[in-house]
């Protein structure tokens, strides 16, 4: 069976946020990466395959072109082609339901039996376009997965909930979403990345496929959150339990 | 007049806290809209939760259905939308749980709506309410607005006061109608029982990071909690290191908490971690190594051993009261 995996190229969180004197993104100092979470996705699809149950792994990326970059990743980890939906900019002119527009459209085509995919991108947090797309497709989900399990035409999906875990079993298709717990994901090694060079690479430009991506989420603005005021350093528990109790009022 | 809907959070008959806070958005951004505020409650048996509901918004709308027995994104995001739909709600909100992601962006992308998750502020915008969103791990804050007709957002709890019970609406029950689509099954819910306040509700948070290097020494920090009557979390680290069940992560991708006290011991305060918890109103850092991100965000720097440190705090306290 076919398994496709979505990555996102990101601005690495790690590295302090800086605005622009007008407020905008002071995008000159930053490292993209590929996403964390989908990494999990891709892992857990590697892992399908070396077991047998898939037969092939597609990685799909909305981004600009230079997303090639993480596309390569992903292929250097085990998967077989890329499939990028090119658009400018994608921190710009796209909200959450646009990009599941745009990866609906491709999943029609490819017609895989499960989507794996990071719960969230951990630039703009969103934890929506998996859900979305399912919707979009009409198909079951099981997000925040930790434990996957693909049994016939269906999937045994353990996920992270609060208050505990829970399971849910999907027909195929369906999405799954990846939580940390899932996997550990692999490091590329040089074969590996030698091999993903020569993999196959499609570029599909997002302006034909037939997708209604009009934004109706836009950004204002950023602004940095308010900082918090400097602490102190106590010298022992003594000084701690004091100040606690006297300053802080709350023991 | 215009429409707000609140879906409610519960389990076992049960109102979930996270609801209230979130009815507190719905109020700050109804004054913007002039809209009522309604709440949906979709559930089997689940009577008591609509009529505790009803004491905080306009009205209530109950749907018991079995279908909505174990919770399924599948069986609520077709019914919010229609209820939605059916109300004429500009803004549909759910508190930002597990369950409130799950569903709600299914529901938005079948109202072709425009959706927000993980709203921290509600402001004026155009005569409309517009939202702040954390992103990039709380580094950053983004104000967004949303031009389509309706918005659906999830809401973080931590950030909105509990709504007051006021005068209270009616309850309107309705029976069946759920939509199966059969595309998933419930199999279980493995719930964690405990003693302790919920991580999310509770007024102090106790956690241990992978400093303390065993599951067995988590026990200083429960038994500090227990002290204090509070709750009791762990980093992504301590977690990982299998020191501490998931449910007790504090961080980006677990638990977002906002105590009045908050104890770190022996986390080091990875960014991830610090977006879960730099909410709280005065925390406290044990490390013995001074140099950790963690006191950077510490309103009290202790800088010791968590073994020597913990216990003796946690017996001044039994012995202050």
């Amino acid at each position: 069976m076919k398994v496709l995996c979505t990555v996102k190229r990101i601005i690495d969180p790690d590295v302090k946020a800086k605005l622009t004197a007008s407020g905008a993104l002071d995008t000159g100092n930053v490292d993209y990466k590929l996403n964390p979470f989908d990494e999990y996705g891709i892992e857990e699809a590697v892992r399908l395959k070396e077991k047998g149950v898939a037969s092939e792994v597609v990685v799909l990326c909305v981004g600009s072109s230079d997303a090639e970059k993480e596309i390569r990743t992903a292929l250097a980890m085990g998967a077989d082609r890329g499939i990028l939906v090119k658009v400018d900019d994608p921190y710009e002119g796209l909200d959450m339901l646009g990009v599941a527009r745009l990866l609906a459209e491709v999943i029609k085509k490819e017609a895989p039996q499960v989507v794996i995919m990071g719960k969230l991108s951990v630039d703009t947090e969103g934890n929506t376009v998996g859900q979305m797309l399912a919707e979009l497709l009409g198909w079951g989900q099981a997000t925040f997965a930790y434990k996957l399990d693909i049994e016939g035409n269906s999937a045994v999906v353990g996920r992270e909930v609060d208050g505990g875990t829970a399971s849910v079993k999907v027909s195929l298709p369906a999405i799954v979403t990846a939580d940390l717990r899932l996997n550990e994901p692999r490091y590329a090694t040089l074969p590996g990345i030698m091999k993903a060079k020569k993999k196959p690479l499609d570029t599909i430009d997002a302006s034909d496929l037939d997708a209604d991506i009009e934004q109706k989420v836009t950004t204002l603005g950023y602004e940095l959150p308010p900082a918090r005021k400097a602490g102190e350093f106590v010298a022992d528990v003594d000084t701690l339990f004091n100040k606690l109790k006297s300053e802080a009022k709350v023991i | 007049m215009s429409t707000i809907l609140v879906v409610a959070d519960h389990l076992e008959g049960v109102l979930k806290n996270a609801t209230l806070p979130t009815v507190g958005f719905a109020k700050a951004a109804a004054a913007i809209s002039g809209s009522t505020v309604v709440g949906l409650v979709l559930g089997s048996g689940a009577d008591g939760v609509a009529e505790t509901f009803a004491k905080y918004v306009d009205r209530v709308i109950y749907i018991d259905d079995s279908a909505y027995a174990n919770y399924l994104a599948e069986a609520y995001a077709p019914a919010v939308a229609a209820v939605a739909k059916e109300v004429g709600a500009v803004i549909v909100a759910g508190a930002s749980t597990t369950t409130g992601k799950d569903y709600l962006p299914r529901a938005a992308a079948r109202l072709d709506a425009g959706f927000v998750s993980d709203v921290i502020a509600v402001f004026e915008h155009d005569g409309a309410p517009a939202y702040k969103r954390p992103i990039w791990a709380g580094n950053l804050i983004e104000r967004v607005a949303s031009s389509a007709d309706v918005t659906v957002v999830t809401v973080r709890t931590t950030n909105f006061e509990a709504a007051p019970a006021t005068a209270g609406g009616k309850v309107e029950k309705r029976t069946g109608g759920a939509s199966k689509s059969g595309a998933a099954e419930f199999v279980s819910f493995e719930q964690v029982k405990s003693d302790r306040p919920a991580l999310t509700d509770a007024s102090v948070v106790v956690s241990g990071g992978r400093g303390l290097k065993s599951a067995e020494a988590f026990g200083i920090i429960e038994d500090l909690a227990d002290t204090l009557g509070g709750a009791v979390g762990a980093s992504r680290a301590a977690v990982d290191s299998g020191y501490a069940p998931n449910d007790w992560q504090v961080g980006q991708t677990g638990k977002i908490v906002a105590p009045n006290l908050y104890i770190a011991v022996a986390i080091s305060g990875a960014i991830q971690h610090l977006a879960g918890m730099k909410g709280s109103k005065t925390i406290v850092a044990i490390n013995k190594n001074g140099e950790e991100p963690i006191f950077q965000v510490a309103d009290y720097g202790l800088v010791a051993d968590a073994f020597a440190a913990v216990p003796d705090l946690t017996s001044k306290i039994k012995a202050s009261k």
